[in-house]
């Protein structure tokens, strides 16, 4: 019966515990901090979008099997290019005639599959060698920048082109081909923080306490170049779907009959004049899923940084 | 001083930092004006002095906020302006030189650069003039060897030399106020003396108004005309400069007996003892 | 216990028309226990010496010695527990991203100290801060606190010797006339050598026995602090340098 007034309660000692000025230990320090870090992100109504849109990613592609219509696989020539709102088939059918919905939702699975393993894989890469290659400078750093220079000079779907050529065609491939071409403009932004950061007196501070290079190098100027990369890596989302789409038009990427959605624009786009949607529809699809991506690395940013937080 | 030859007025100044608990306030209600002249802050650290400064400006961060009644210059409210007026106010009126030097200069571009550009966008100068008159302004600062700071990185200079590159920018546009932040608390008491003078001229030649925050009461009672002496967010004594070693506030006395003294060495310096009565007791009104 | 000196100490940035000599054929010593000053022009090299001094600069020759060791390369981790310094800039000096508590919690960890938590609480409390101050950014501090932080975190590893850069031109008078209390409890304690740079004479003549004053790179005088103190000055620069320190004088000019 007074449960919930109780629990209320408690709710709310729970939170002024959490938001306490005057933390009493370590762990009730970052607890703290992680909850006004929360409540931050939580007052951005855009970032909250943008979280929202890639819950929503990762619900549907878990859930794929239950919520889609239709088999994305089975084909039905008959009843090929029907428009939106055909009875049965919501967002129409592709030129084999297969449900364009359960395509979708099956495609958010490659979707996210790609964009975790390049989002995890790209900038942890580009972040390593940049930071080194700053750090250490002399030697290391010419060879370190000269590598990463002979990557950005090809253009990235060749690149990818030439690896996906000799590693096999196939997802994962591409999506290592895909992170290969992907990380140096992170190492090039890190190492340029990198510069800035390795004079300042407080490198200098943690020198004289005996710490080494590679605790250096993580533990206090990875934090620091952490932010502009997650910005950096957000607005790349888009162009790494496309990049994984241009792949599978190639027939290096994904495979027919998958339905990853940059394939599925790449097919589609043989209609685009007299039947649209077959290319707009996973084409938005790829916008939303961009669109909050950068929503959510925007609202990230403000919260990682700890001189513009809210708090105190 | 008449009112007419007011620069900047202050009325009910307050700058506030609100968090989910509670609020800070790091300035709680101050009123002062200033004229052609050079008026000191001091006060122990965290009394808001700095705060001060830059709400003038409106640079506050973020969380702070900043009310007035009104803060103006020339009888125009800096409070009612908007955010792009605000901004010509800066630098052309009202210069700031902050209290960290080498995070106010750009790290990634040589010093001379950011002098030449600064000139640049105030006097519609040809590279090569503004060239010269970035020399010269080092040289005016007393730095040697001002060809090579000219081609250095930030990084690369002293803590004397990154203060002394700030105040020379500040001084470019040539603005009617000037708000120095600690300016010379790392410099040297020889080139102390110079850049003071720089000011000093400033104040008597082309009468501006200057605002001089910082520690040293000494220096500020030699150098200035009058003196506010802060404490936890208020003025809790105001005094002309040259009177401030008979100030009467138990906290001013204090800050006076903490300072050593060459002349009668002691084995240990006096410690404020803080009254809790001095933060309840309301702001002094600056009214000479 | 251990004293500090070097010989003919020469330290140089840059190369071809950017290079400069810093630091020009400086010789001092200091005794184990003892107070050593630095005054002298801003830009004179007296920070880089303390940097040399602690391996923070590239190149440099001559002969640095602390205790019976000579200084050369890379320092052990032994040499961080036996001397450290704080850093003239308390601004520069403090990772923007880390709190009170990770700075000083990390450097304890560093030089192998245990039961971190309460050696956290007492360092800030020998430095005036008190546990609120623990979980705080330094963008929430002023200048002074932030220069208190530093001065923790250096007597963290509880060193012999302190080189210290200007530890009190951020803070104001109440809380220098605290910090220099603490600095001079602390060498009674626990008989410490400092290196103090100041630019402030009174501070210097406060703190230090022997005094060496610096001009462009070069030390011109090295006077006992009775000679200061009684404005006994043999080089031009220095009495120079002691009469501009009796206070700003007033000049009128005419506009
Ligand atoms: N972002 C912030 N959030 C909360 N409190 C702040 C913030 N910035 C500053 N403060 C507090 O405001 C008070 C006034 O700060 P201010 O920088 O004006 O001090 P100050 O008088 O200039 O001191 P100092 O002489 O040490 O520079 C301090 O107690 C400081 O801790
Ligand atoms: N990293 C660097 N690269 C190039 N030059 C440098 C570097 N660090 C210092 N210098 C130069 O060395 C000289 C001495 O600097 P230093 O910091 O030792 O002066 P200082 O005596 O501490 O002065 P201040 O009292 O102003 O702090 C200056 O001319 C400075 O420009
Ligand atoms: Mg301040
Ligand atoms: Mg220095």
């Amino acid at each position: 019966m007074n449960s919930a007034p109780e629990t209320k309660g408690s709710a709310r000692q729970l939170e002024a515990w959490l938001l306490s000025n005057t933390p009493t230990s370590r762990r009730h320090a970052r607890l703290g901090s992680l909850y006004k870090g929360w409540l931050k992100l939580k007052s951005n109504k855009l970032a909250m979008l943008g979280l929202f849109i890639l819950i929503a990613l990762v619900v549907i592609a878990i859930l794929a099997p239950i919520i889609s219509p239709a088999d994305p696989f089975e084909q039905n020539l008959g009843n090929r290019l029907k428009p939106l709102g055909t009875e049965g088939h919501f967002l129409g059918t592709d030129s084999l005639g297969r449900d364009l919905l359960s395509r979708l939702i099956y495609g958010s699975q490659i979707t996210l599959y790609i964009v975790a393993l390049v989002a995890l894989i790209a900038p942890v890469a580009g972040l390593f060698v940049g930071t080194m290659a700053g750090y250490l400078g002399g030697w290391a750093d010419v060879v370190l920048m000269r590598v990463t220079d002979i990557f950005l000079a090809f253009p990235r779907l060749v690149l990818a082109l030439a690896f996906v050529a000799a590693l096999g065609a196939g997802i994962e491939n591409a999506v290592i081909a895909i992170s290969l071409t992907a990380w140096p403009p992170y190492a090039r932004i890190a190492r340029a923080e990198t510069l800035t950061i390795r004079n300042s007196d407080y490198i200098s501070a943690v020198k004289l306490q005996g710490a080494g290079g590679l605790r250096i190098i993580v533990k206090h100027i990875w934090p620091l170049c952490i932010s502009s990369l997650i910005v950096r890596v957000t607005l790349d989302m888009a162009g790494i779907i496309l990049a994984a789409a241009g792949l599978g038009f190639l027939g290096l990427g994904a495979q027919p009959p998958s339905p990853e959605w940059g394939a599925m624009v790449s097919e589609g786009r043989k209609f685009i004049l007299d039947h649209w949607w077959v290319a707009t529809v996973p084409g938005l699809a790829i916008f939303t899923v961009s669109l909050g991506f950068n929503l959510l690395g925007d609202g990230l940013r403000d919260v990682l940084d700890p001189k513009d937080s809210g708090d105190e | 001083m008449s009112k007419d030859t007011d620069l900047l007025e202050v009325d009910d100044l307050w700058v506030k930092f609100p968090t989910r608990t509670e609020t800070f306030e790091a300035v709680r209600g101050i009123s002062f004006r200033l004229g052609r002249e050079r008026l000191g802050i001091v006060g122990e650290s965290g009394s808001g002095k700095s705060m001060t400064g830059r709400a003038i400006l409106r640079l506050i961060r973020k969380p702070g906020i900043v009310t007035a009644n009104r803060i103006s210059l020339h009888g125009q409210d800096l409070m009612k302006l908007t955010e792009k007026q605000m901004r010509n106010v800066r630098g052309k009126q009202i210069s700031m030189v902050m209290q960290d030097p080498k995070f106010s200069l750009n790290p990634v571009m040589t010093i001379g650069d950011q002098i030449v550009e600064a000139y640049r966008l105030h006097a519609r100068a040809t590279r090569s003039e503004a060239h010269a008159k970035a020399l010269e302004m080092l040289e005016a600062v007393s730095i040697r060897d001002p060809e090579r700071v000219f081609r250095a990185y930030p990084h690369e200079m002293s803590g004397g030399m990154g203060q002394r590159i700030m105040i020379a920018m500040m001084l470019i546009p040539d603005p009617e106020i000037l708000i120095a932040d600690e300016p010379t608390s790392a410099l040297d008491v020889s080139v102390q003396t110079q850049v003071l003078s720089i000011m000093d001229r400033l104040v008597q030649e082309r009468g501006m108004g200057l605002i001089f925050i910082s520690h040293d009461l000494n220096l500020v009672s030699a150098f200035c005309d009058r003196v506010l002496i802060m404490y936890a967010g208020r003025i809790v004594e105001t005094c002309r400069a040259d009177r401030l070693h008979e100030a009467k506030h138990p906290y001013t006395r204090g800050l006076l007996n903490s300072l050593p003294r060459l002349e009668e060495p002691r084995e240990r310096l006096d410690v404020l003892k803080r009254d809790p009565a001095w933060r309840e007791a309301a702001s002094v009104v600056d009214d000479q | 216990m251990t004293g500090l000196s070097a010989k003919h100490l020469n330290v140089w940035f840059g190369s071809g028309r950017d290079r400069v000599l810093a630091v020009d054929d400086v010789s001092f010593s200091v005794a184990s226990g003892a107070s050593f000053g630095l005054v002298g022009e801003s830009g004179s090299g007296k920070s880089t010496i303390l940097r040399a001094l602690t391996g923070l600069a590239p190149n440099w020759s001559g002969e640095m010695m602390v205790g019976n060791e000579v200084l050369q390369g890379q320092r052990s981790s032994a040499f961080y527990k036996q001397v450290q310094m704080v850093f003239q800039d308390p601004y520069a000096s403090l990772h923007p991203r880390h709190t009170v508590d990770q700075m000083l919690s990390e450097t304890l960890y560093l030089h192998g100290v245990g039961e971190i938590d309460t050696h956290v609480e007492k360092l800030l409390d020998d430095v005036g801060l008190g546990n609120a101050f623990r979980f705080r950014y330094p963008h929430q501090l002023s200048g002074g606190q932030r220069q208190r932080v530093a001065i923790a975190r250096a007597l963290a590893p509880e060193p012999e010797i302190l080189l210290l850069d200007e530890p009190t031109s951020a803070l104001d008078v109440s809380v220098q006339a605290e910090i220099l209390n603490l600095l001079t409890d602390l060498r009674s304690e626990h008989s410490l050598t400092y290196v103090m740079v100041s630019h402030d004479l009174a501070v210097v003549g406060h703190m230090c026995e022997e005094i060496a004053v610096m001009q462009n790179g070069k030390i011109v005088e090295i006077m006992p602090v009775a000679d200061m103190r009684s404005m006994q000055a043999k080089h031009d620069y220095t009495q120079h340098l002691l009469k501009s320190s009796q206070g700003y004088e007033r000049r009128e000019f005419n506009g």
